[in-house]
Parts: C-alpha cells; sequence; structure tokens
C-alpha cells in the first residue's frame, strides 16, 4: 500500500513539475481585461525612474494594453538565455551596440512594416539615431534615449590657470596645449591635476582613432583600424602617456573613485577637462553642484578642418524579440515612447536630448542641462560615428581594451598594437561572412 | 520475498529519483551536451552545426586563448604551494598546544566564509596604488609598492596574494588531520633524540601526507577554474590581459560573444587538463603518500 501510495505521490509531482517547467505561463492574469505585456528594461535609479513615469503614462491613457515594466540587470545575456528558452519579453530595452549581434541571430524583429503602418521615417528623427537602429538594411529597434559626447571642461581650473574660463580647445593641439598648462605637480613631483586624460573615463578607448578620421573597418568585409589616421589617433593617446609617465600616471589614476561619486576624476577637480556624454551634466548637478562648467564639441586635428564634423552618437533603443507573443501591443508602446511628448517626458527625466527632429521649445527652456543645445547640434553633424555594426562588435572591443592598455603602458607601439588588432579581428569577420554565406546558400 | 525484495527497489529508487533525476537533467545531460557542441558552430540562438575538430584547431591558433592558459597556470604555479604551505604552516603552528585553539581557528577560518564579490570589492580597495592599505603600510617600512592592479608584472602576484586570504579553508582539513596522528610516534621520536624539525620531516608530514595529496588537488582543480574575483577586479582581463585567466575568456566566447561550441571545447581542454594534473598528482602521490592502513 505504501509503495503504491509513494508511487502516485511521485507520479504527480513530476506531472506537476513537467507541466510547470515545460509550458509556457501565461502572462499576469488579464482580469482588467486588458493585454499585458512585459517590457525589460535595464536602467535603474532616475534613468530607471524616468522611463517608469513614460510607462505610466501610456497605460494611463488608453485601457486596451497594461505595460509591466521589469528592471533587469545584464538585461542583453537575459535576452539571450529568455529567446533560446522561448519566452522572451514583448519588449526589451538594449543599447545599440547589441543589435548587429542580436540582429545577426535573428532574436530581433524586424520593424519596417511596423513603421510603415505607423508613418514613421527617418525625417522624423536626428539621422544619426534613426541610422543607429539599422543593421544591414532593416530596422530593428527605435530609440528611447539617445547621447551624444562632448568635451566637458572646469572653468574655474581654467580661471586658476589664466585661461579663458569661456573659451574651450577647438583643435586637438589647442587641447593639449591647455593640458600642459593645466596639468600641476606637487614639491614631490607627484601629479596633482591633470589637464586632460585620454583613459578617462576609460568607455571609448576603441574611439580615439574616429576623431582623427580614422574608421574601424568599411562596413563590410575589411577591418581598417590600422590605417594611418587610427595610428595617428593611438599616437596621440600614446602621447599622453610618454609625457607625463606611465608609472605616476597609475599613481595619480588609483585615487579615482567610480564614476558616480563625488570622487569622479572631473567632479573632484582631478582632471580638468573630460570627454562626456550628456548625462554628465546630471551627475555634476547631484555630485558637485556648486561646479562652473561648460561644454563643447570635442577637439578635432587642426590640418584637418573638415574633421570638425566628426562626433559620437549612442541610443539606448527598444525592441521586439522574434518569440514575444504581443508584437502589435508592444509596437503600440514603442510608439508612444517615439511619439514628441513620451520622448519628452523620458529624454527630460534622464537628462538627455531628444533623438527626434521636432523639439518643443518648452524642453529647450526647461531642460536641466544648460548646453542641452550643444549636444542637439553635435548628433546633427555630418561625421557621427557610433561602434561598428557588426555582430563582431563585443569581440572587436575586447580586442581594443587589451590594445589601448598595450599602448598606453608602452609595452606596444600603436601600430604593432592596432595591427594586431587587425589580424585578429579580420579573421573573425573573414569565417564569420564565409559561414553566413554557407547559412544563406541553405536555409 | 522476491514480491518484498522488488517493492523495496521501487520504494528505494523512488526515493533517490530526485537526486538521480537531478544529477541527469543538470550534470550529465549538459556534460555529454557540451562534448558534442565542442565540435559544432553554436551560439545557442540558432541551430547547432557541426564542424568537425574545427573549434580545437582554432583554439589551437588563438593566442588570446595561449595567453589565458599561461596566466591560469602560472597563477596556480605560485598559488597552490604557497597556499599549501601557508595552510601547512598556520595548522602546525595551531596544533602546537596553543590555548585557546578554537578561537583561533575560527578567526582563521572565517575570511574563507566572505562572499566573493564582497571579496573582491574589498581587496580591490586593499591594492589601490594610491590609498590602498597595503601600499600605506609597505611605504611606512619604506618600500616602494607597485599600483598593483594597474601594472601587468604585478596584476598576477596580486591575485596570488589575495588568494591567501581563503587558505582557512585548507588549514581546518590540515589541522584535522594533524590531530589525528598518533602521539605515540612523537614519544618514540623524542626517546631517539628527534629534534623538532625531524619530528614535522620523519613523523608529521607522512601522517599527514594523504592531507596535504587533498588538498594540493582541490588547490590545482579549484586555482584553474579561477573565476569570480578576477572577473570583477580585471575585467577583460585588464591591464593589457595580465589578468585575463582561462574561465574568464571561456565565459565570455560562450555568453558574450555567443560562441557557445568554441566555449564548450574550451571547457573539454580545462576538464583534460586538470584530469591529467590530477594523475599525475595521483602517481606522484603513490610514491611519497603514506597510508596508515595500506592495502
Amino acid at each position: 500500500m505504501l509503495n503504491r501510495a509513494l508511487r502516485i505521490v511521485g507520479l504527480v509531482l513530476l506531472a506537476a513539475l513537467m507541466y510547470v517547467g515545460f509550458t509556457r505561463q501565461p502572462g499576469p492574469a488579464a482580469e482588467d481585461g486588458k493585454i499585458h505585456i512585459s517590457y525589460w528594461e535595464k536602467w535603474t535609479g532616475f534613468e530607471g525612474e524616468a522611463m517608469r513615469a513614460v510607462v505610466e503614462e501610456f497605460n494611463r491613457r488608453q485601457d486596451r494594453i497594461h505595460v509591466d515594466m521589469l528592471t533587469i540587470s545584464q538585461v542583453d545575456n537575459k535576452l539571450l538565455l529568455s529567446t533560446a528558452g522561448g519566452v522572451p519579453p514583448d519588449v526589451v530595452g538594449l543599447w545599440n551596440s547589441n543589435l548587429s549581434s542580436f540582429a545577426d541571430k535573428k532574436v530581433l524583429l524586424p520593424l519596417d512594416d511596423y513603421l510603415e503602418r505607423a508613418g514613421i521615417s527617418r525625417e522624423d528623427y536626428i539621422p544619426a539615431y534613426y541610422d543607429l537602429c539599422e543593421y544591414e538594411g532593416v530596422m530593428y529597434a527605435l530609440p528611447s534615449a539617445p547621447a551624444s559626447h562632448g568635451l566637458h571642461w572646469n572653468k574655474r581650473l581654467f580661471r586658476e590657470t589664466g585661461l579663458d574660463p569661456e573659451r574651450p580647445p577647438r583643435t586637438m593641439e589647442e587641447l593639449d596645449a591647455y593640458s600642459e598648462r593645466l596639468t600641476k605637480r606637487d614639491e614631490s613631483g607627484h601629479l596633482i591635476l591633470m589637464g586632460f586624460l585620454p583613459t578617462e573615463p576609460g568607455w571609448w578607448n576603441w574611439a580615439w582613432g574616429c576623431y582623427f578620421g580614422g574608421r574601424l573597418w568599411n562596413g563590410e568585409d575589411t577591418i581598417t583600424i590600422d590605417s594611418p589616421a587610427n595610428v595617428r589617433g593611438y599616437e596621440w593617446v600614446e602621447s599622453y602617456a610618454e609625457r607625463y609617465g606611465v608609472t605616476s600616471l597609475q599613481l595619480f589614476q588609483s585615487g579615482f573613485g567610480n564614476f558616480s561619486s563625488p570622487q569622479n576624476a572631473f567632479l573632484s577637480g582631478k582632471v580638468a577637462m573630460v570627454l562626456q556624454g550628456v548625462w554628465m551634466s546630471n551627475f555634476i548637478d547631484k555630485y558637485a553642484p556648486g561646479m562652473e562648467w561648460g561644454a563643447a564639441p570635442f577637439p578635432y586635428p587642426a590640418d584637418s578642418p573638415e574633421l570638425a564634423e566628426v562626433a559620437s552618437v549612442e541610443a539606448d533603443v527598444l525592441c521586439i524579440p522574434v518569440g514575444a507573443r504581443h508584437r502589435e501591443e508592444a509596437f503600440e508602446f514603442i510608439r508612444f515612447v517615439n511619439s514628441q511628448e513620451g520622448m519628452e517626458l523620458l529624454c527630460m527625466g534622464q537628462g538627455k536630448h531628444t533623438p527626434l527632429a521636432e523639439v518643443s521649445e518648452e524642453f529647450l527652456a526647461e531642460h536641466p542641462n544648460p548646453y542641452i543645445e550643444v549636444f542637439i547640434d553635435v548628433a546633427k553633424r555630418s561625421r557621427t560615428f557610433s561602434n561598428p555594426k557588426t555582430p563582431l562588435w563585443s569581440e572587436y572591443l575586447s580586442e581594443m581594451n587589451a590594445a589601448f592598455d598595450e599602448i598606453w603602458l608602452g609595452e606596444a607601439s600603436a601600430e604593432e598594437a592596432l595591427g594586431r588588432v587587425r589580424a585578429r579581428v579580420q579573421q573573425k569577420l573573414d569565417r564569420h561572412l564565409e559561414q553566413k554565406a554557407l547559412r544563406e546558400e541553405r536555409p | 520475498m522476491r514480491g518484498l525484495r522488488r517493492r523495496e527497489l521501487w520504494a528505494g529508487l523512488a526515493f533517490v529519483s530526485p537526486w538521480v533525476v537531478g544529477l541527469g537533467v543538470f550534470l550529465i545531460y549538459p556534460i555529454v551536451a557540451s562534448l558534442y557542441y565542442s565540435f559544432c558552430d553554436y551560439s545557442v540562438l540558432e541551430r547547432a552545426r557541426p564542424i568537425g575538430l574545427a573549434n580545437y584547431i582554432d583554439l589551437a591558433k588563438d593566442s588570446v586563448f595561449w595567453k589565458s592558459l599561461f596566466n591560469t597556470l602560472f597563477y596556480a604555479a605560485l598559488a597552490v604551494p604557497l597556499g599549501l604551505g601557508l595552510a601547512l604552516a598556520l595548522a602546525l603552528l595551531l596544533n602546537s598546544g596553543v590555548r585557546g585553539l578554537t578561537v583561533y581557528r575560527t578567526i582563521f577560518f572565517l575570511p574563507a566564509l566572505m562572499p566573493m564579490v564582497a571579496l573582491a570589492v574589498l581587496w580591490l580597495w586593499i591594492f589601490n596604488g594610491e590609498y590602498g592599505v597595503l601600499n600605506v603600510a609597505l611605504a611606512r617600512l619604506g618600500i616602494h609598492a607597485p599600483a598593483w592592479l594597474t601594472d601587468p608584472a604585478w596584476s598576477k602576484p596580486a591575485l596570488v596574494l589575495l588568494s591567501m586570504w581563503g587558505v582557512g579553508q585548507a588549514m581546518v582539513i590540515f589541522l584535522a588531520g594533524l590531530q589525528d596522528v598518533p602521539e605515540h610516534l612523537y614519544e618514540a621520536a623524542d626517546l631517539d633524540g628527534a629534534s623538532w624539525w625531524d619530528k614535522i620531516r620523519h613523523v608529521t608530514l607522512p601522517m599527514i601526507s594523504p592531507v596535504i595529496l587533498f588538498n594540493g588537488i582541490m588547490g590545482i582543480i579549484g586555482s584553474l577554474q579561477f573565476f569570480a574575483i578576477p572577473y570583477i577586479m580585471t575585467p577583460n582581463g585588464q591591464p593589457a590581459r595580465s589578468a585575463y585567466f582561462y574561465a574568464m575568456y571561456l565565459y565570455d566566447n560562450a555568453f558574450l560573444y555567443l560562441r557557445m561550441g568554441y566555449a564548450s571545447a574550451m571547457a573539454w581542454i580545462l576538464f583534460i587538463l586538470i584530469f591529467c594534473l590530477t594523475l599525475v598528482s595521483l602517481r606522484l602521490a603513490a610514491r611519497y603518500v603514506h597510508y596508515e592502513a595500506a592495502p
């Protein structure tokens, strides 16, 4: 008797486990008669709150769809795993740098039809941001909050050095000269203030060549990281390490605190000029409220005035995973975020500019960042760049970070280090294109 | 009787089934699957495509693979012997009849209980070149210390130093082994006029040699899989991949680059490496390890 009872209990348990494990969970009970869509967002903190406000506004405006926003760390990894498991969310907030890899793996829904039906086109946007959402001619996302980057400078330190606090450097040569004047050491020779540091904040170690007119690849099949323009960019990086000495720079840098803290190198006045995104204003307000600062386009080499049009941009993006259950409703939400009203609510809250071509007067007037129009103008430049749209980007980036270290530490010349990166990434790209051709031959 | 036997068999199987099912689903299946995927081009998101030995051939030509393997072996070659030596030394000291043994044992063991992430963040500050407590202390002694984690020459030694933090685990096992050494052997040695060192060399070490072997093998396995701490302290193996370890490259391939097949091949190579090193240890053990009740 006992063992029969046991067997039955065991079978029931097993059946229950299998039911839970192998059936798709229905979304949150639709007791309210609405269609619930799940939205995974990476942002926490005030950026997350700004997005939540937009979600609440969307939920309040209509009574057909309810967006359940869930904050998810490492959202790119979790999208990967949930897609492999067949239970992705309906909307996911990624970075533009994720798009090519996920689009290439057919994880994301092409949005071209949706955009056409909704009457959304490139003209509605600052072109650079719309283009970030495209991969091989297909749109896989729409932007949420975007960001362009610019030089931020500390006006007080400029004044104390005898520089005009209202005039930022315009060319690389001026940047170097200002930096030299701003840099200070104590009696024992230790650095206590740097004018500019190519390692700060260290998020775009791959991009320095681009400011000298370089590109990371030709957009198709050739890695161009060791082109003369790129080599020139990294020799410029190297010149800082050589001029100030790696050991003393290392010691100086180890005194920097976290980015989001009052010990941030720029906020604490240890570095006078820094390349940062439009968001920097939020952190200045929070951690260094009294700081006198300015923002301007990043300098260009004096001998190439056409490079004054170069600028780097990036964006958060909203996508619909291929396995999403409520695609139409998901797009409805993305569309609301991309309306002028939704977008201005979001970008005002996140302290960023909007990716849309149309901007309201109030947005510009009330925006907490006094230099918001600088960043909009920067984003509208004709030679904007972002990370290359190749699925190999995360590998490329890791190679670039390693090469940057080698150059900075004097372990390799710019030419050697970049040559090695080119060889490694080119090989991977060749392999990737080969396999892609194979896949297309026999689908 | 037979009926009862069979019923008992079923009941027994029912009772162990959670474990058997768990082992099968969460261990044996993934292991077998990873062996298969190591011969495939597999991104997790698309169907696996068999490509024969290509992953293994690519690995042989991959300079980052060799660099991460070198870094890992370098780390293991320093961390394992140093860790064993320190754990043994601490255990010997604690075993010398010190008063309040349980208190000391707890104190030395406590650090090993600290969560890895907290440990990594703590040591980031300890190793800080300018404000780190380590360099401040060394400066007092007149030693001009390097900026540990930003200097490629010092990043691996710094992590070896850090690994000594968890030495309490091995120490407790050594201590248990030491307390099993029969007192009469020491008494006999005393009668023969053995010195302190002779007793350690000829009584203690042979008697605890199985424990040394065990701790040694566990140390090798643990250090070849070194991951969580460098993943937090030296992301991307910076500076200049000097602290890029095997398990980090494996993880990056699997979850960042979506090359699960390549990562599976790396996992199998690591398994074979650990297997061989363990075999070598056991071979050496046959010569040096003394079991009290040898068959």
